[in-house]
């Protein structure tokens, strides 16, 4: 058996997730090979290289592959991972976005966001947000799977010696092309990688009193989460939703602030270790999950909690 | 050109799960099923488009029991011209369903196909890719905006890092988010004249397509639950917990 993953990365970092996928991968069983496709990503692959368990990776370098378009990229996987038992992506919007097209090209069908790894062909995963978990069995002979970040552990970076071998481009459809790309900076840790992650709503109000959020954010070196609601109402950007359909993540501490706890949202970050709840509201089912419940006010608590952190 | 819509018919959003006592699902009777909300953007775009003179029909496509048919109902009410049902009481997987669409996509020759991005009931996120794959169509997923021009569609993804933006060759798959647009409520007017329009009911059988599952649900239970903690009085409780007993800061 021997499983490949494709790897997340922007052309210069492998992404975290793909560490996750590693731990995965292993569960499965045999070899586990990593496919890095991209531009100029050669500092890549070296990484990929270095990963604790990775015993080859495939290099496929052309500006095809830059932005991770969809269209090239699942024909690369193809060609390549016919040779494979399995194939593995990471659950985040490039896996999704990718491995459905490899699963479809490959007539097998395709798990998504696989929390547990039960045998070589059994898995589990979460439906209805998170709400139930369904155990399937998958009777294809090539298993693709998108695994979540969370449920794995992340294999180490580094104490991997595996070679990097070169592989041709196969091919381009011509049926897409990339415009442009929004990317969110902000000197705080990303999201999914955050032990801490301080947590905004709607009542939030605006998107000015989100700097109440990102002061306490800034004093315990945690990342700015928010909800649907907020992000909709325009607070702060998509990339910060946490949920069903935004991100998920499972931080040592969770601090929600002004999140009813719609379920919905609780699908993205009842898994973390520590969930602190702030809210007005005493009756808000937020507080059915958390930790800790402080009823107040936000506008009175959280200059306080900063005043409280400096100490 | 033609506009294709798949809606499914989902579980709402705001019912409370159950899983049935002997783990082979969730407990579906007596509540609540809707339009994936999802679909509903899906939807609502198309009949934007329609409006803004670009789409000159739109067909939408709903897959299984006959009670789906109230699925593809709300849609012609919102504005949609007929309707297909493909009617099967089996469980259909997204393989499956893209197969399907596949085959009414070779019978009707629509210049886009729209869906959404997941169906809240499976959460598979899967169908539209499949879909662009099995028709060698590019695929715009996760689109918060949507702009077709030409033969060409300009969609605006939501990426993990933020917003991406892509020019897709017509005709393509968008599968689209929750932002993209706000659907409308049908009018009464509306919900009547939907009774009127058409909708053709085909069996897998008929498409030529073999929708066996091709995964097997071995069961289906609860998630562990979380235990409610504890109130406190304070923020200088709160911060004292935090470092003392949950010592997470
Ligand atoms: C298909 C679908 C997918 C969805 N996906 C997601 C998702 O991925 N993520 C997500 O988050 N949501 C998602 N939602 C939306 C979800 O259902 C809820 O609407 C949303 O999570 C509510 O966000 P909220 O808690 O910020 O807002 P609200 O529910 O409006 O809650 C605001 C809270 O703030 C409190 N509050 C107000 N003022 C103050 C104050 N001054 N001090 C203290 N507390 C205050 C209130 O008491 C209230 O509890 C989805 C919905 C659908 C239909
Ligand atoms: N049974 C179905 N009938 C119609 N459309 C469907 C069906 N299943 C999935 N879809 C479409 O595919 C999208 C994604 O579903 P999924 O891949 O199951 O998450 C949905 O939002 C629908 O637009």
């Amino acid at each position: 058996m021997s499983v490949l993953i494709i790897a997340e990365h922007d052309n210069i970092a492998l992404k975290s997730a793909t560490l996750n996928t590693v731990t995965a991968a292993q569960k499965l069983g045999g070899d586990v090979h990593v496919l890095v496709a991209g531009h100029g990503a050669r500092a890549v692959a070296d990484a990929a290289a270095k990963i604790t368990g990775v015993a080859k990776v495939l290099l496929a370098d052309d500006p095809i592959y830059e932005h991770g378009l969809a269209e090239p990229l699942s024909l690369l996987a193809v060609a390549i991972g016919r040779a494979y038992q399995a194939i593995l992506a990471p659950a985040t919007t490039s896996g999704k976005n990718v491995l459905p097209r490899v699963a479809a090209l490959l007539d097998v069908a395709q798990i998504s966001d696989v929390c547990a790894i039960v045998s070589p062909d059994t898995f589990v995963r979460p439906i209805y947000a998170g709400n139930a978990m369904a155990t399937v069995q998958s009777k294809d002979a090539l298993k693709v799977l998108t695994v979540r970040g969370t449920s794995f552990d992340a294999a180490k970076a580094d104490g991997g010696e595996a070679v990097v071998e070169t592989v041709t481009a196969a091919g381009n459809p011509g049926l897409s092309a990339f415009i442009s790309q929004q990317v969110s900076k902000s000197e705080r840790p990303d999201l999914t990688a955050a032990r801490i992650i301080v947590s905004g709503g709607r009542g939030m109000g605006s998107q000015e009193n989100f700097k109440l959020l990102e002061t306490i954010a800034d004093k315990l070196g945690a990342a700015v989460g928010a909800t649907r609601a907020a992000v909709d109402a325009g607070f702060v950007p998509n990339d910060l939703q946490i949920g069903q359909t935004g991100k998920i993540v499972a931080p040592e501490l969770y601090v929600a602030v002004a999140i009813s706890g719609a379920i919905q949202h609780l699908a993205g970050m009842k898994d973390s270790k520590i969930i602190v709840a702030i809210n007005k509201d005493e009756e808000a089912p937020i507080f059915q999950v958390a930790d800790y419940g402080l009823v107040a006010d936000l506008f009175q608590a959280l200059p306080e909690l900063a005043t409280e952190l400096s100490k | 050109m033609k506009v294709l819509v798949a809606v499914k018919r989902v579980v709402d959003y705001n019912v409370k799960i159950r899983v049935k006592a002997d783990g082979s699902g969730v407990d579906t009777t007596n509540v609540k099923f809707t339009m994936n909300p999802f679909d509903e953007s899906a939807v609502e775009e198309a009949v934007r488009l329609k409006e803004a003179g670009k789409v000159s029909e739109i067909v939408v496509v709903s897959m299984g029991t006959a009670q789906s048919q109230e699925t593809i109902r709300t849609a012609l009410a919102m504005g949609a011209d007929r309707g297909i049902l493909v009617a099967s009481e089996a469980e259909l997987q997204p393989l499956a369903v893209a197969k399907l669409l596949a085959a009414i996509v070779a019978k009707e020759a629509p210049s886009l196909v729209i869906v959404g991005k997941q169906a809240i009931d499976d959460d598979s996120n899967q169908t539209g890719q499949m879909l662009a794959a099995l028709l060698g169509w590019p695929q715009g997923t996760f689109a918060s905006k949507l702009v077709v021009d030409g033969g060409k569609a300009e969609v605006t993804r939501e990426i993990d890092g933020g917003l991406e933006t892509v020019a897709l060759t017509l005709p393509a798959v968008i599968s689209v988010d929750l932002r993209l647009n706000e659907p409308r409520y049908a009018s009464l007017p509306n919900i009547m004249k939907a009774k009127k329009k058409p909708i053709e009911t085909l069996s897998p059988a008929d498409l030529g397509v073999d929708d066996a599952p091709r995964l097997v649900t071995l069961k289906v239970e609860e998630p562990q639950r979380r235990q409610a903690g504890v109130k406190v009085a304070s923020v200088a409780e709160l911060v004292n917990k935090l470092k003392n007993e949950a010592k997470v800061i």
